[in-house]
């Protein structure tokens, strides 16, 4: 070890050990670019200098330890955030999924839940809300709360009501919450089928017998070893049939799961699973 | 000048208001034999995805492609940052994605892609400021030239916007202002003809 990066990247190993021999979160698999420009920025919020500073810190104060777990979890999220994937979604999927008597949707990584709140809408306006189940999962529990309390800042409804048109809403955006001070709470029977979970993609297993799921923009921090052990879960947490939506950047190109299922919307990157007739 | 020998891997650029024409001028000068790849970000409204690439690829002889998560670098291509999220460059030269939150208000941010393409690729970077209406990308542009990479700033007499360029240029000068050209759009355009190989 001779040169600074070196150094810097032997410090980054050693703190994500600590983390995951001290709390079970296993962020080695993680895209190192985005990894380090959080643990910097950890790093200058605590006014320290070199990342191995980081590691007692770690390991004997565990108010530290929640703190860098939010830093790994912010992330930019709106509701309706791509509206012409909810559009595609409306005209492309729901007739499909209007066939079943009962629906689960699992929305991975659902962060403060724009996006479930946003499915809840579409589902509601499509008659589907009542016989669905969505279960809305993410590994920071303090994401998780706010997502459960859904009160999205008021100043931010504006941006929300152009995109809620643009994804085909049926309805007025201003019906599906009410203003307090200067928050916007989402209305309860929005929230009604909606489960809130934790659940850790690195070290959980997936779920069954799902007709949707949602996971977007959450492959784009793993390596692409990490992203093909969790997308062959989400595959296999989907019945026959069943929709899988990633980022409209993101890709299954490198993946297993890319003979395994038919694009429904490839610039969105909206994905039916493939029949598959087992023998015997 | 650097050495004219001086060989680059990368480049990497930072453009916001103004940045349409300066980047068509740009690509209107590459020549076809133009081998680095160059990665772009462009300050822009969440709903232009792909207006930027189609703008280019009216202009440019080399590939012109929208960045998605995990594509390698190639050479002789534009990558165009997506909006709505940072670009970043991995170890390994692949592409990454993020959608952290912004940095100088900005996503995608100059100063992301040019840290981490500093990261990478040291001092076989040559990074590019050129106009604009924030002070985004003068703490990256310094980045690169603290790992050895070199700088080029449009001049802001030349810029359609200053505010990018003064800042950039404050910012690497206080770090080694040898590593720095000020330069005018048209003089930046030669500078990156005069990278590709010459023919014999």
């Amino acid at each position: 070890m001779n040169n600074l990066k070196e150094i810097e990247n032997f410090e980054i190993d050693c703190f994500l050990q600590a983390i995951h021999l001290r709390f079970g979160y296993d962020f080695s698999d993680y895209a190192k670019a985005s990894l380090k420009r959080r643990i910097q920025y950890r790093l200058q919020q605590d006014g320290l200098n070199h990342i191995s500073e980081l590691i007692p810190r770690v390991l004997h104060d565990e108010a530290f330890f929640k703190r860098f777990l939010n830093d790994m979890s912010i992330t930019v999220t709106e509701m309706f955030r791509t509206p012409l994937m909810f559009k595609s979604l409306r005209e492309n999927i729901v007739d499909k999924l209007k066939t079943y008597p009962r629906i689960n949707i699992w929305h991975v990584g659902c962060a403060t839940g724009e996006e479930v709140y946003s499915m809840a809408i579409l589902l509601h306006e499509e008659g589907l809300l009542e016989k669905t189940r969505i279960y809305a999962t993410d590994y920071n529990r303090h994401s998780l709360e706010l997502a459960q309390k859904g009160i999205f800042a008021l100043q931010r409804m504006k941006n929300y009501n152009q995109a809620y048109q643009l994804a085909g809403g049926s309805s007025s955006f201003t019906d599906y919450y009410s203003a307090k001070y200067d928050g916007a709470k989402m209305k309860s029977f929005l929230k009604k089928r909606i489960t809130f979970a934790h659940h850790n993609l690195i070290s959980d297993q997936g779920f069954a017998q799902m007709h949707l799921i949602m996971c977007r923009n959450v492959l784009i921090y793993f390596n692409q070893q990490l992203q093909n052990r969790v997308l062959t879960m989400l595959g296999q947490s989907l019945l026959q049939r069943g929709f899988l939506i990633i980022g409209d950047k993101e890709s299954l190109e490198f993946s297993p799961l890319l003979d395994e299922f038919d694009a429904i919307d490839a610039k969105l990157k909206m994905f039916q699973k493939r029949l598959v007739f087992n023998a015997g | 000048m650097p050495d004219k020998n001086t060989l680059f891997d990368a480049v990497v650029i930072g453009v916001s208001a103004g940045g349409l024409n300066a980047l068509k001028v740009l690509c209107q000068h590459l020549p076809k034999n133009f081998l680095l790849p160059i990665l772009i970000v462009q300050h822009q409204l969440q709903t232009e995805d792909d207006f930027l690439v189609q703008h280019l690829e009216k202009h440019c002889v080399i590939k012109v492609k929208l960045a998605v998560s995990t594509q390698c670098i190639e050479a002789a291509t534009v990558y165009v940052s997506a909006a709505g999220y940072h670009l970043l460059v991995e170890e390994d030269k692949c592409l990454a994605l993020s959608v952290d939150s912004p940095v100088n208000y900005s996503i995608p941010s100059i100063d992301v892609l040019f840290d981490s393409a500093s990261d990478v690729y040291g001092q076989y970077l040559l990074g590019i400021i050129l106009t604009g209406g924030s002070a985004d990308g003068s703490r990256g542009l310094a980045h690169i030239v603290e790992r050895g990479g070199h700088a080029l700033v449009q001049s802001p007499e030349d810029a359609d916007v200053d505010v990018m360029p003064i800042a950039a240029i404050k910012a690497v000068t206080a770090v080694n202002a040898a590593k720095l050209n000020v330069l005018s759009l048209a003089e930046i355009a030669i500078f990156l003809k005069e990278l590709a190989p010459h023919e014999r």
